[in-house]
């Protein structure tokens, strides 16, 4: 199961954050502070698996930002790679070509689309044609 | 009217300073509070969107979170939308305002329209909480089966919800899930297969509910791996990776244990792990989980090394990831097929190499549990190298699992010594506490070893004396093996150099002098050199002497306590004929057992010269019988005493001369408490060997704190022991010269006992009356469990002083087995002080057939206003297995 999604940028600012585990705010920062610490400080030829306390993180850098998840060490780590990237993929074609200033100023939108893609900290959908029809749909209700 | 969410996200992020933009969200706040204030409807959704925004740049928003409750319960599908978002972002299931919600997502989830039920479902799914879960169960359980599969997914996922929450809950689900499998949808499928996975993860004894879906699984699983390309579903040139995984998932489920249902999997496994591209991350994805099934369900062993081999290929891939997940699976393997793993061993070491932490950190422990008699010496020079360049994060970890694999896996003796030393010098200052001692252990029991090992330590501190543990291993062993060294060499590299490298004594004492004045020495190192140095007084020739002499000397002024004292003991002994023998090669350490002593565990390795002293004492005890007459006549019940008598029979050995002059000593001094204290003498005696034992084993932790408070006692005793001044009198001349000597030598009791000792010497009116029987002890069940029962005797043995209490604590065991390595030790808080005895045994018989006491006794400074209260911790062993406990045992208030 996923714990947490982050969406954060080299200088370490969060850009999105999904929490399926609650954890207190004070937590949650130092989390996510604690998580880009150690992705940044990787090499890109690393693996993109980091074991942390008792999880593990499953990130990967596209550009300038750094997309983790944080799962139960039990998970396929490269079924969760996948689904990053699945995500990914449907932000590119959702924003058209997406960087990091489209999911500043539409993060309710990036929201929903996380809401469609993974749901109860598990992956809900895995095709991206399917969540591409649903979003477009979604934004033309009145 | 406020500004619009883009803009406020424009100013956000034009501003310069943290004050600046912490100004601007202040202004932007109090214009939402305003707003919401006013009950401005047209803004409310924009509103709860900019306080969103504000919320994830980590401003508080707490007085947002009514206004999302009131936009849920709006009819637009907008509204909604935007309320559920701030739900889910500004709350969290631990939140009770969460409850205020329940009602109306309920109503939502029941809605006609599809959407509003989809976003209703969604934060359901991400924050319910418990009491939510139980209420909203049964509206799940309806629109799981929704004719919308939109909906029927996100059913499916708050169903684990539901049931992560509340467990019971599973029956409701199953009889509906089966309907879910047999969809043509993806995603439902998949749902449904995660919720089935999370049902069978959480509650064994559910599967067995899904045993028959297996066929249809398989054919599921094949329909996927032979059909075409499917637009929809392909991602890298594989249909629907994601669903593959999840199938492959719950097979490994339902096959574990299940030869007939894995039977069923095996074709369509062997199938998915040949036909799978592996060239991209998706393809190695489901290869992965397949392995994973292969190796935990019962297959065919064909299909077995096929997935080892898939291993072997993955662990040679170029890609970290799969690397990574290879040696992964490989730990889990491990156990079921050690053979396979072994196979790929040299890959695995090549791991340790890779500059990936994550890589490393699977390796190591994979590493570990491949050592074998037979690699062993491989796979320890492999670690040992690596950990030359290991991170210090890697270090202690890797430092301990060597120690233990080779204690466990070493071909012989004179390897094992030389891995740890290598060990020692490469990370010494990593080592767990015990490695040293057990090291010193080895050497010592092993004589034939001991001119190697002490030649060895010598070259390794000749290298290097910074490494506290080593030094202190290489000190004890050049003490005590230091005439070896000069004369055997051995083991000194002549082939290097094609010299023999010549020892003489002034070298090895110039190294100590080296380790004495280096910086990075500690005070429990150079402890260990004054001790070392003593010992090769008596091994070394006449002309080494005077050089030792003079070190000593210097160490007399020395302002740390424990050197100056050792300083002046040994200058003492010096001037002292009898030396030879207290100096004496130590004989063979035995390897120690649990030590029901506190002292033992929390500072085992810090001063084994003193270990030595009490080995030596120990070792004329053998001959005790002889000494049990002059024991008796000493009448010494307290632990000092026993020390002295030990030391007695330390000395006696020498010659009767000496005997007689301690005897004369000891007799001068016995302790307070013993006067008259006939009746218990025998009993007594057999405590005092108890302690001598224990504290031989490993009392000297304690010593450091209390060698002077001793002294200082002994002194003490001398003077105020009214019914011993006669007998004071008659040997203080010739006491006093020695006294100084044996006081310090003879290490120390427990610390509280010089306490409560002088205590008790600075009323000596009161001395008699502890001797009177008191009539009825007070008795009190105290604890019980386990079948260990202690109760505690209580009373109070001078009528006219109530804060000393005797606690004679009586421990059973009505278990039918016998509780073995018995230790109790108490903790008491500041007011009280405790005197506690050895325990009359540490073996407890069963079924109540014999009991086993411990003494103690309890001052309290503030009696009558604080009760008695004592912590115990208690470790014991029932048929091995060890079990132990730290409970509070008040006395009755005020006893």
């Amino acid at each position: 199961m996923i714990h947490f999604i982050l969406i954060q940028n080299r200088q370490g600012k969060t850009r999105l954050s999904k929490w399926y585990t609650p954890y207190e705010d004070v937590e949650k920062r130092k989390l996510s502070h604690e998580i880009h610490k150690i992705v940044n400080s990787r090499e890109t030829k690393f693996t993109n698996f980091v074991e942390f306390r008792t999880h593990r993180i499953v990130y990967r850098r596209y550009a300038g930002l750094f997309f983790s998840v944080c799962v139960d060490p039990t998970d396929n780590e490269l079924f969760c790679l996948e689904a990053i990237h699945l995500f990914v993929e449907v932000l590119d074609a959702y924003f058209g070509n997406v960087c990091e200033l489209d999911l500043v100023f539409n993060f309710y939108k990036v929201y929903a689309i996380i809401d469609e893609v993974f749901l109860a900290g598990e992956l809900m959908e895995p095709s991206k044609h399917v969540i591409l029809q649903r979003m477009e749909f979604l934004d033309n209700l009145p | 009217m406020s500004s619009k969410l883009r803009d406020l996200i424009k100013t956000v992020r034009s501003c310069k300073t943290a004050a600046e933009e912490r100004s601007q969200i202040a202004k932007e706040s109090a214009l939402i509070r305003t707003a919401m204030k006013e009950e401005d409807l047209e803004s409310r959704q924009r509103n709860v969107a900019k306080l969103l925004y504000i919320h994830m740049l980590g401003y508080p928003t707490q007085f947002g979170q009514m206004e999302c409750l009131k936009l849920i319960v709006s009819p637009s599908y907008a509204d909604k939308r935007i309320g559920y978002l701030g739900l889910m972002l500004l709350l969290d299931e631990k939140q009770e305002v969460l409850l205020l919600a329940t009602n109306c997502i309920r109503g939502d989830i029941m809605n006609s329209n599809q959407f509003i039920v989809g976003v209703s479902l969604c934060a359901f799914g991400n924050i319910c909480s418990t009491a939510m879960a139980r209420d909203i169960s049964p509206e799940i359980e309806k629109v799981i089966s929704h004719s919308n599969p939109y909906i029927r997914k996100k059913a499916a996922l708050c169903a684990i919800r539901v049931l992560r929450k509340v467990p019971d809950l599973t029956e409701n689900y199953i009889p509906k899930i089966k309907a879910l499998l047999s969809e043509r949808n993806h995603a439902v499928i998949l749902t449904a297969l995660t919720l089935i996975i999370e049902i069978c993860e959480m509650d064994s004894t559910q599967i067995i509910h899904f045993k028959k879906m297996v066929p249809q699984l398989v054919r599921i699983l094949k329909s996927l791996t032979s059909s075409g390309y499917l637009p929809e579903h392909d991602i890298g040139g594989v249909t629907d990776p994601f669903l593959q995984v999840k199938i492959l998932r719950l097979l490994r489920i339902l096959g574990q244990n299940d030869p007939e249902a894995s039977d069923a999997m095996n074709d369509i496994l062997a199938q998915v792990s040949t036909n799978t591209d592996s060239t991209k991350n998706v393809g190695n994805a489901i290869l992965y989980e397949c392995v994973q099934t292969i190796m935990t369900i019962e297959s065919e062993n064909g299909l077995k090394v096929m997935a080892i081999n898939i291993l072997g290929r993955f662990l040679l891939n170029r890609d970290n990831n799969i690397r990574y997940v290879a040696l992964n699976t490989l730990s889990r393997v491990v156990n079921t097929d050690i053979q396979a793993v072994q196979r790929h061993r040299n890959t695995i070491v090549e791991c340790l190499k890779d500059p990936d932490v994550s890589i490393r950190c699977r390796a190591l422990d994979l590493i570990y549990s491949l050592v074998t008699e037979s690699n062993i010496r491989v796979l320890v020079r492999e670690l040992l190298n690596f950990l030359l360049i290991a991170d210090a994060q890697f270090k202690s970890e890797l430092v301990a699992k060597l120690c233990i694999v080779t204690e466990k896996y070493a071909p012989n003796k004179r390897w094992q010594i030389d891995t740890i030393l290598r060990v020692m010098s490469i990370a010494g200052n990593f080592i767990p506490d015990e490695v040293p001692s057990n090291l010193i252990q080895l050497i010592s029991s092993t004589p034939e070893l001991s001119s190697y090992a002490v030649q060895k330590l010598y070259l390794a501190l000749k290298q290097d004396i910074t490494q506290q543990p080593l030094t202190q291993v290489g000190l004890w062993c050049i003490g005590e093996y230091g005439d070896l060294l000069v004369a055997d060499k051995s083991q000194l590299p002549k082939d290097e150099d094609g010299l023999s490298l010549n020892v003489s004594e002034q070298a090895v004492i110039d190294i100590i002098d080296l380790i004495f004045r280096h910086a990075t020495t500690t005070q429990a190192t150079r402890q260990y050199s004054l001790t070392s140095l003593a010992k090769l007084s008596s091994r070394f020739s006449q002309s080494s002497l005077q050089r030792i002499k003079t070190m000593i000397d210097n160490y007399k002024q020395n302002i740390n306590l424990e050197l100056q004292q050792r300083a002046c003991e040994y200058s003492t002994l010096f001037d002292f004929d009898k030396k030879a023998s207290i100096l004496d090669r130590m004989p063979p350490i035995e390897k120690q057992e649990e030590s029901p002593h506190i002292g033992n565990k929390n500072i085992p390795t810090q001063t084994p010269p003193q270990q030595h002293y009490q080995q030596q004492q120990q070792q004329p005890q053998q001959q005790s019988s002889q000494f049990g007459s002059i024991l008796d006549g000493l009448d010494s019940p307290t632990q000092s005493s026993a020390n002295s008598g030990n030391n007695n029979n330390n000395n006696n050995k020498q010659g009767g001369n000496a005997m007689s002059l301690l005897e004369d000593i000891f007799g001068s001094a016995p302790t307070p408490t013993s006067n008259g204290n006939m009746n218990n003498n025998n009993n007594m005696n057999n405590m005092n060997n108890n302690m001598n034992n224990n504290y031989a084993m490993g009392g000297m932790g304690m010593n450091n704190n209390n060698n002077n408070s001793m002294g200082g006692m002994m002194n003490n005793n001398n003077n105020n022991n009214n019914n011993n001044n006669n007998n004071n009198n008659n040997n203080k001349s010739q006491a006093s010269a020695l006294l100084d000597i044996m006081g310090d030598l003879q290490l120390t009791p427990t610390p509280q006992q010089p306490q409560s000792q002088s205590q008790q010497a600075l009323s000596p009116t009161n001395q008699t009356s502890v001797l009177q029987p008191v009539p009825q002890p007070l008795t009190f069940l105290v604890y019980q469990k386990h079948g260990l029962n202690i109760s505690y005797e209580c009373s109070k043995p001078q009528p006219n002083n109530l804060s000393l209490t005797n606690i004679n604590m009586v421990i059973t065991n009505t278990g039918s087995s016998p509780i073995t390595n018995f230790s109790l030790q108490a903790a008491v808080p500041k007011y009280l002080k405790i005197q506690l005895l050895a325990p009359s045994s540490t073996v407890i018989p069963p079924n109540n057939s014999g009991e086993v006491t411990q003494v103690s006794k309890v001052l309290n400074s503030q009696q009558g206003q604080k009760p008695i209260l004592l912590r115990l911790k208690l470790d014991f062993q029932i048929n091995g297995q060890p079990f132990s406990d730290v409970p509070d045992t008040p006395l009755p208030s005020l006893f």
